[in-house]
């Protein structure tokens, strides 16, 4: 039996388009955008103005707080200005225009690909490189990494997992990542491990992947105490509380940190970008994307510099076909819809879905017939037919006593309902709405 | 192409279920339950079910159209479904006027006047079915003997009629002179044209299990509780207390418990509030059959415990994540 996480779930067609497809290095674009919100938390404060002359991996922008993180030139050429760009979260928000001008890489970062496994840091040492080097959750939720290794006074972690599920339908950036790069992950995970003093780690990958199961397994014996744990396939194992349920039977209660039951969980692609942050100096300023859909010519994963438009990979992917309806940032599950081809790739695009213009549109919805589909589908055991109707009414101490706050998004109850009810969409706005009320009861 | 992206919030695909899906799968599982019941009541149950669903559609489309003045949603199959239940509660012989008596009764006052498909209160074809045993008491208790011998027999209102095994019980005939297991297993005795049949309506159930349209949770409880209660008194007095299996078997329980007490909109939402409501109907299912004067009374149950469902939704929460 393998594990998973013990309620609710679905399973959607996987859709793994680009599966097996290797991973392609993008040239840098003629101008790249590099918004100053790539991570949650304060935007990053920029060190640079119009007119300097930057290198890859040049320092951009400063961290704004302590929830923030720097961010760096992906490419190197001249500052054309410092603007208002649209970005992924479909706002205008400041970024950096850099035209690029040749391809210079600031002399500090190893380029080679010889593998360097040994590291004497110390894990305050490793903790800072990582966030110098600006590295942010990479699955989606853009978390700074640095943040999640300094426990608050009290807590202490005793595994760090391995976010290698992958459960959105279509994404590959993670599986293709694992099956090129796997003693670099190897790497970066005794890395973090040191840096939480932990001595036990588990890479969770999902059953659909027996090829980078195979292959991590097998590396992951002359790694002592790193263990890969094959999961059985199910949506939304990638969630944080749902993925430490399924590797250690610990639920992390409603309002607490996964540290609370002593985990640590990364991304895959966030633990390569610790390995060439602490090994090879290298800052985040690039990486795996999966471009895919039904009706595009190539499906792959590309390797690409952060500030690149959207546009560009869908154009190395075949270009965009005609009858394109919506454009995700993300995965069809939780990804975003973009309103432009054009918006730059950030530290958190997992991958670009083009969605045929049938597949688009809603369908009409209907009464609630209280199936309790969307009840037994929660991955978090909440009501969502009731904390819809509690916001519709807006009954914010219903919704509150019912959990609303707790909601991960995942989008299982919409997904599921027979009745085409836009759940998740009034649970958004039912969820900012009491958590609002939250704060200003704290306050 | 640039200016004519859709935008919305995730998720951005559906799992392509449907409510007339839900409907449709609910209607198959019933196929085999009115075989058996054109096999031994022939003619009789084709017309009671036909007009029973016609006349539902019927009445849901002018009442959608020229009362609550919106587009008719009858092609939903909520409709068709309310109607073939409604049939399958009657007994074969009814004539044609109070079938249609019992549709008006079903759809207007159980369905319509709530407001349409999921805001209604009661599971509409109990309440037509009720109305109807309350308003004609003798045509809604006289059942066509199951003539064994002839499939798909040409009668309908001429047709010879009897008690049925729980009206017998409740006279108080001693247990030797009831039907057998096995006719109450494959449909061979009298009562209303769905029920007869426990074999047929269990592989319905079967179907409904394997495409996820219910879960086991209300059928089982439901089933469980009346064998243990009816169980524990045929225990302690074997004469005047029929056998725990033959009160499983007979009725409406199988039909009530599978079909009717499932019903999305008029059952609790978390699975422990389903198991509290399914024991309540056991329960007072049991208690009518036994000490009322009403032979059967898994329809009052059901109808009783729909009532109490919004008060069940309201205090049992699912289990949240994390809790202990």
């Amino acid at each position: 039996m393998l594990r998973t996480f013990r309620i609710g779930g679905i399973h959607p067609p996987e859709n793994k388009l680009s599966a097996g497809k290797k991973i392609t290095a993008l040239a840098a674009p003629k101008q790249v955008i590099i918004p100053l919100s790539q991570h949650i938390g304060a935007p990053a404060q920029a060190v640079v103005k119009k007119g300097d002359l930057v290198k890859v991996g040049t320092l951009l922008a400063k961290a704004g707080g302590f929830v923030s993180a720097n961010i760096h030139s992906s490419v190197s050429g001249k500052v054309n200005k410092i603007d208002n760009a649209l970005d992924t979260s479909g706002y205008r928000r400041p970024a950096i225009y850099i035209d690029v001008e040749g391809d210079e890489w600031e002399e500090s970062i190893d380029r080679s690909v010889t593998l360097v496994k040994e590291c004497t840091l110390t894990s305050k040492e490793i903790i800072d490189k990582i966030a110098a080097a600006g590295i942010v959750g990479m699955g989606g939720a853009t978390f700074p990494t640095h943040v999640k290794l300094m426990p608050p006074p009290g807590s202490k972690a005793e595994i760090v997992i391995v976010n290698a599920v992958e459960c959105e339908p279509y994404l590959t950036a993670d599986h293709s990542l694992m099956m090129e790069r796997g003693e670099q992950i190897l790497v970066g995970l005794t890395i973090l491990m040191k840096a939480a003093n932990v001595n036990k780690a588990v890479i969770g990958i999902e059953n659909n992947k027996p090829d980078a199961i195979a292959k991590m397994t097998k590396l992951a014996a002359a790694y002592p105490g790193i263990e890969v744990m094959p999961l059985k396939v199910k949506y939304p194992q990638g969630g944080e509380k749902q993925l430490i349920d399924a590797v250690t039977s610990r639920q992390v209660k409603s309002g607490a940190l996964p540290i609370s039951v002593g985990a640590i969980v990364q991304n895959v692609g966030t633990v390569y970008a610790v390995y060439e942050a602490v090994q090879k100096n290298k800052p985040l300023f690039e990486r795996v994307v999966t471009v895919t859909g039904k009706a595009l010519a190539h499906p792959s994963n590309f390797l690409v510099r952060i500030g690149t438009p959207i546009s560009n990979l869908i154009d190395a992917a075949g270009g965009m076909p005609e009858d394109t309806g919506k454009i995700i940032g993300g995965g069809p599950m939780m990804g975003k819809a973009l309103i432009s081809a054009e918006v730059p790739v950030g530290k958190g695009s997992s991958g670009v879905l083009l969605m045929k213009r049938e597949e688009s549109v809603r369908k009409p919805m209907h009464d609630c017939i209280r199936c309790a589909k969307c009840v037994s589908v929660c991955p978090m055991g909440l009501n969502p037919a009731f904390l819809m109707r509690s916001t519709v009414y807006k009954k914010w101490d219903m919704a509150e006593e019912d959990h609303i706050q707790d909601c991960i998004e995942c989008g299982s109850c919409s997904y599921t309902c027979p009745a085409n009810r836009p759940l998740l969409d009034q649970i958004r706005v039912g969820k900012a709405k009491v958590m609002g009320i939250i704060r200003s009861r704290k306050s | 192409m640039e200016n004519s992206l859709y935008v919305s919030p995730s998720p951005h695909i559906h799992g392509g279920d449907s409510i007339s899906k839900n409907m449709y799968g609910v209607l198959i599982a019933l196929i085999p339950a009115f075989l058996v019941s054109l096999y031994y009541f022939g003619l009789g149950a084709l017309i009671v079910t036909w007009v029973s669903v016609v006349s539902c559609v019927l009445f849901e489309y002018l009442i959608q159209k020229f009362l609550m003045k919106k587009e008719p949603t009858i092609c939903d199959g909520s409709a068709i479904l309310t109607g073939v239940l409604l049939g399958f509660n009657l007994p074969s012989n009814l004539p044609v006027w109070i079938v249609v008596i019992g549709a008006l009764a079903a759809i207007g006052i159980g369905k319509m006047t709530f407001g349409g498909l999921g805001n209604n209160i009661f599971n509409p074809a109990l309440v037509g079915r009720v109305f109807l045993l309350i308003s004609f008491p003798a045509q809604m208790t006289t059942w066509p003997l199951v003539d064994a011998t002839s499939a798909f027999p040409l009668t309908y209102t001429d047709a010879a009629t009897g008690a049925t095994v729980l009206s017998l019980m409740n006279e108080g005939i001693s247990v030797k002179d009831l039907p057998s297991y096995t006719s109450l297993l494959s449909g061979a005795h009298g009562g209303s044209l769905g029920e007869i049949s426990a074999f047929a309506l269990l592989l319905g159930f079967a179907y409904m299990l394997w495409k996820k349209i219910i879960t086991w949770h209300i059928p089982v409880t439901i089933i469980l509780t009346v064998f243990v209660f009816t169980g524990i008194l045929h225990l302690v007095n074997p004469v005047s207390y029929a056998s725990p299996f033959l009160h499983v078997l007979s009725g409406g329980l199988m039909l009530g418990a599978i079909f009717m007490a499932t019903d999305y909109v008029t059952s609790p939402m978390t699975k422990k509030g389903m198991v509290i409501y399914a024991f309540g109907i056991g329960l007072l299912t049991s208690i009518i059959r036994v000490f009322g004067s009403y032979p059967e009374g898994v329809s009052f149950a059901i109808l009783i415990m729909n009532a109490l469902t919004p008060l069940i939704n309201m205090y049992v929460k699912p289990k949240h994540f994390g809790e202990k």
